[in-house]
């Protein structure tokens, strides 16, 4: 935080509403410094067209991007999260749900839609990393079981965009059993013989990784994403040794077997297409 | 052995251990010695049930971690006939923080699994303090769908920290391990009750844990984030363990009350390391009359329990929207 951000008064600083990319009509790439204009990278898809750098962008950007246009329509929006164990840290978890509402305008951190890819009937979900850091409780794990049972009852492939940090903590055990309920729908799609592609992006950690993001037909990420079980400064304090280079990125986890393939994100869907018509027994897309 | 008593206990101890003088002291005519005794012994029963009637979620977490705590090759050899211990996954290692095989449970043979943590330090280190690798949790994927084509019970028993945070486990991919059991598990076609004995941490607990029936010992603990991971993240200070334990609702009977445990197995007054045996006996009688309530359902009734069951974790709010 800045000195300026400091002295600034609490209100100004909570009504911005924040985005995962920086408001302005330049942008400089985090990664080569270059000074992009925003409306280039945004038709971009927020890649520098430079280095080719993955910039973070929020859920409904992304499904908007992925989807067909004009086909995208959202399910279980009515479901809310709530605060059964009046959980406080140093804030309020209500506090903190109802701050991460205003300036992400999502109820929580997945989205959920139903729609075409490239006219194949999808449903495709994504995390939003800046509502309480994409972590996973009750309302995550509701709205991707929904997700699956609406993919078994119209017979329609999965695709999941993760980013996350985890587990949500402000709900103790209802959010590690997430994981087992967001495991088992992927169980009953298996078993009803539907696609689940798992696109992992960065970051994709802790209690996500070690779900539904894992569970893919596909496992997919996008370039240079952090992927892993434990975050990397908990692993430096147990192990006190210097991680390998490049530990934990996709790159990673495809030498060393866990992803299928890294795609990016400008060729997500024509990918994801391709391999669905594939398994679905599609015809080829005409060229 | 002799009893390690925690901060919390020190009245207990500090009484024990005069006790123990007492019992050295060579006969002296002029006092009964063995009436003073007992009468300090009943005060030292009385002063351990007013100190374990109010026990903190903190000091809970403390008698789950227990140095001298039953673990599970501890239960399985008080509870179990006929155990052979199988190892490994079958494609990279053996993992001493989980240990299992077919066993027979009152003459019934089931598929046990646990955690296991070693009790000196060359074992604590052999068994990586209990903290399952990926290797651990596939070989218990392997035992699982043994018992599964066998159609034995699975009884899995957890007590540990967490999975390993290590390079390696990265390396040989912790998450999919973990997945993967969680997915697995949950159309396992054979009845399973998981008991929490010690620490339930996090996924490395819930890779063994997702089941028909949950138990939990008294003391034990269930949690998505241990009290000092909670601390530093969300307080950003592990002074505040304690607050973080209390906010975690980490209890047995917190977690009873909540809905999300099926039966609280009571311990001995002092915890279960007091007297391993009656904690056994406990666990051994428990066990025994969750799978008999499970193995009278059919595999289907079984099988749309646990879908269900798992279907309803979770507390969220719906508007017709």
């Amino acid at each position: 935080m800045s000195w300026f951000e400091k002295i600034m008064p609490s209100r100004i600083k909570t009504e911005r509403r924040t985005r995962s990319v920086p408001e302005g009509l330049w942008i400089k790439c985090p990664v080569c410094d270059a000074v992009l204009y925003r409306a280039e990278l945004e038709r971009n898809l927020y890649v520098c067209p430079k280095c080719s750098h993955h910039m973070r962008i929020g859920a409904r950007e992304r499904l908007d991007a992925f989807l067909d246009p004009g086909s995208a329509q959202e399910l279980a929006a009515g479901i809310y999260p709530e605060d059964p164990l009046k959980f406080r840290d140093s804030k309020r978890y209500k506090d903190r749900l109802a701050q991460a509402q205003k300036t992400t305008a999502e109820a929580d951190a997945l989205v959920v839609m139903a729609g075409t890819l490239e006219e194949l009937p999808v449903v495709a979900c994504a995390f939003e990393f800046q509502f309480l850091g994409g972590s996973m409780g009750s309302v995550v794990g509701e709205r991707f079981k929904r997700a699956v049972d609406h993919c078994i009852a119209e017979r329609k492939s999965l695709v999941c965009f993760t980013a996350s940090g985890g587990a949500r903590m402000q709900e103790a055990l209802y959010s590690l059993l997430q994981m087992a309920k967001t495991s088992a729908a992927l169980a009953q799609l298996k078993r009803a013989r539907l696609p689940f592609i798992s696109v992992m992006t960065d970051p994709t950690t802790g209690g996500v990784s070690a779900s539904l993001a894992m569970l893919g037909d596909l496992n997919l990420a996008e370039p240079r994403a952090l992927i892993g079980f434990a975050g990397p400064r908990v692993i430096q304090q147990t192990v006190r040794e210097t991680l390998p280079e490049g530990f934990q990125r996709s790159e990673f986890l495809l030498e060393h077997g866990a992803l299928d393939m890294i795609v990016d994100r400008r060729e997500m869907r024509a990918r994801i297409a391709s391999v669905l018509r594939l398994l679905l027994k599609k015809p080829a897309a005409a060229a | 052995m002799a009893v390690a008593f925690l901060d919390f206990e020190q009245p207990i101890a500090e009484l024990e251990a005069k006790i123990e003088e007492l019992k050295h002291v060579t006969c002296d005519p002029e006092v009964n010695i063995q009436e003073e005794i007992a009468r300090l012994q009943a005060k030292s029963r009385q002063l351990t049930t007013s100190i374990f009637a109010n026990l903190t979620p903190w000091q809970i977490t403390q008698l789950a971690r227990h140095p001298h705590r039953p673990y599970t090759l501890d239960y399985i050899g008080a509870i179990c006939t006929d155990f052979s211990e199988l190892h490994g996954d079958r494609m990279y290692a053996d993992d001493a923080a989980i240990v299992g095989g077919p066993a027979r449970i009152d003459g019934r043979p089931i598929m046990l699994i646990g955690h296991q943590k070693g009790r000196d330090t060359k074992e604590r280190v052999r068994r990586n303090y209990g903290m399952p690798r990926p290797e651990g949790y596939r070989k218990a994927l392997r035992l699982m769908q043994m018992a599964e084509r066998f159609g034995l019970p699975l009884v899995t028993l957890i007590d540990t920290q967490g999975a390993y945070p290590g390079v390696g486990a990265e390396e040989r991919g912790q998450s999919e391990a973990i997945a993967r059991n969680l997915l697995e598990m949950s159309t396992l076609a054979v009845p399973i009750v998981t008991v929490v004995t010690g620490e339930g941490g996090s996924g490395g607990a819930l890779a063994i844990g997702v089941c028909d029936r949950l138990l939990m010992l008294q003391y034990s603990t269930y949690s998505v984030i241990s009290p000092e991971g909670c601390a530093s993240i969300l307080w950003k200070s592990q002074d505040k363990r304690e607050a973080a334990a209390e906010a975690l609702n980490l209890t047995a009977d917190r977690l009873e009350r909540l809905g999300l445990v099926d039966q609280v197995i009571e311990e001995p007054l002092g915890g279960a390391h007091r007297d391993p045996a009656a904690t056994a006996a406990s666990l051994k009688a428990a066990i025994l009359t969750h799978l008999d309530a499970l193995e009278a359902l059919s595999r289907e009734q079984l099988m749309a329990a646990r879908a269900e069951r798992i279907a309803a974790f979770g507390v969220y709010g719906e508007s017709s929207a």
